[in-house]
């Protein structure tokens, strides 16, 4: 078991994240913050908290989107929703989509096809913790990222948080 | 956690969890509906047949609507404008059927039991949509997930099912599910229509008096009078029916307590229940067609996605 990222660097990581969301869409003007379930959340009210530090809680539009129903292995095992809750309009809208870890590709793209059921956004990014390089069977790039790391398929990245698992840190298993 | 049956044959043969399972995925579903595209290419790799051996609008309707919402390919069929009413056994029919690559059947029969004997001669699964007056499993789902909705959780809560218990699938299923999950249960009607078994089989209250059974609910499920079903007369009359056992709003007004109003449809107004009645603020009637489409697409994800 190798440590990746220790509780202060993934304090660090999420601040750096946030001010960089912030950086390329000042204010939040037309900028909406999409989390996936399940584990996208953690990052994703991490990102919100920051961002309520440095803008009024107004400015921010945070959604939840849960992409069971769009992914491509459903008849290969079955897979038990979780809740999407997106309270406004992503029509015209920048979307940034937030989750853990970027590994095949394949959930970003279930992710884009369950954005467009709820309307046409003007720009669609991509924010990640942990993005496990070499490893895509898509062409899906983040476009903001923590941390790069190279592994080989038989190695696992394990994302902790607090709220689950009693302690913030990201390990290679 | 997947459901432990590989069919829907009935309510029965469901489990606590099974029945979570799929009132849970229904949520989720629901919430699918409300988006501006309403469609989910969840089973777009399944094909479904409907096979309705009875008439029907509202299940037929409602599950071909969920196939679509799934994205599966669905095919229908109808016993009236078919090689059925040629003389072809059920039985044939259906490997004829699925000789052309179904996985999934939908049916619906007049014969009690008839996809329970179809269960065992075909590998496809199968959604009971009704069979005769035994069970109408998606009903009783989409009852208990209007109910949940109501009033967030089915445990204790009070139902009382009125009328035509004798031919009702629906309430037979509406009672295994009840039972299943800790709701308490009286079924209400003329004595003509209760089987007297009923008491014992299903652990309910029996009770003669319509206004006493209302006063003690805090549902009441309402069920059609199943005249094709009688072959003998079981009251004197229609209007007689409908001043004994027949929901007026007078009849609400004097129990002196809200009670929410539900119904299998289709109603026969000025029978089993009046008009400001099934269109009165408590009525939740129109919601229960509503959520009738996410259960059955619930219903039809958890069987499809079986694990190979």
């Amino acid at each position: 078991m190798k440590t990746i990222l220790s509780e202060a660097q993934l304090a660090l990581t999420v601040k750096r994240l946030a001010h960089q969301i912030l950086e390329n869409n000042l204010q939040l003007t037309d900028t909406v913050l999409i989390g996936l379930q399940p584990r996208g959340i953690y990052l994703s009210d991490r990102i919100v908290h920051e961002l309520m530090q440095l803008l009024p809680p107004s400015q921010i539009e945070y959604g939840k989107l849960d992409i069971t129903f769009y992914r491509d292995d459903v008849r290969k095992s079955l897979h038990l929703a979780n809740e999407t809750d997106i309270p406004f309009s992503i029509e015209n809208k920048k979307v940034v989509l937030i989750d853990d870890v970027l590994y095949t590709g394949r959930t970003i793209r279930a992710a884009l096809d369950a954005l467009l059921a709820f309307g046409r956004p003007s720009k669609v990014s991509l924010c990640v913790l942990i993005d496990r390089r070499f490893s895509r069977e898509l062409p899906i790039q983040p476009d903001y990222a923590g941390k790069a790391i190279d592994t080989i398929i038989t190695q696992k990245v394990k994302v902790c948080w607090k709220e689950r698992d009693q302690v913030d840190e990201v390990v290679l298993l | 956690m997947k459901l432990s049956t590989k069919h829907l044959l009935g309510i029965k043969d469901l489990n606590r969890d099974d029945i979570q399972l799929i009132l849970t995925t229904a949520a989720q579903f629901k919430e699918v509906l409300q988006r501006p595209v309403k469609k989910v290419p969840s089973l777009r790799d399944v094909t479904i047949v409907n096979l309705f051996y009875e008439n029907s609008t509202r299940t037929r309707m409602s599950f071909e609507l969920a196939e679509r919402r799934l994205s599966a390919d669905t095919l229908n069929f109808a016993a009236s404008s078919s090689s059925a009413a040629k003389g072809e056994t059920l039985l044939d029919t259906v490997n004829n059927i699925l000789s052309m690559k179904v996985d999934l059947v939908v049916m619906r029969h007049s014969a009690s039991g008839a996809p329970h004997f179809l269960a065992q001669h075909i590998p496809a699964a199968i959604v009971n949509a009704g069979d005769g007056i035994n069970e109408h499993p998606t009903q009783a789902l989409l009852d208990a997930f209007s109910m949940q909705e109501k009033f967030g959780k089915l445990e204790g809560l009070k139902v009382t099912i009125v009328g035509d218990i004798m031919h009702s699938r629906v309430a037979m299923s509406n009672m295994y599910l009840l039972q299943k999950m800790g709701a308490e249960v009286t079924i209400a009607g003329p004595p003509t229509l209760i089987p007297k078994y009923i008491q014992e089989a299903f652990n309910v209250r029996v009770e003669y008096n319509l206004q006493k059974a209302l006063a003690w609910c805090d549902v009441a499920n309402v069920l059609r009078i199943q005249l094709e079903r009688q072959n003998q007369p079981l009251f004197s009359s229609l209007r007689e029916y409908n001043l004994a056992y027949g929901i007026s709003r007078s009849m609400l007004e004097s129990i002196n307590k809200e009670i929410v109003i539900m119904h299998p449809g289709p109603i026969n107004r000025g029978v089993e229940l009046d008009s400001d009645v099934a269109d009165g603020p408590h009525s939740i009637i129109l919601d229960q067609v509503e959520n009738g489409v996410a259960v059955r697409m619930a219903v039809l994800y958890l069987l499809a996605n079986r694990d190979q």
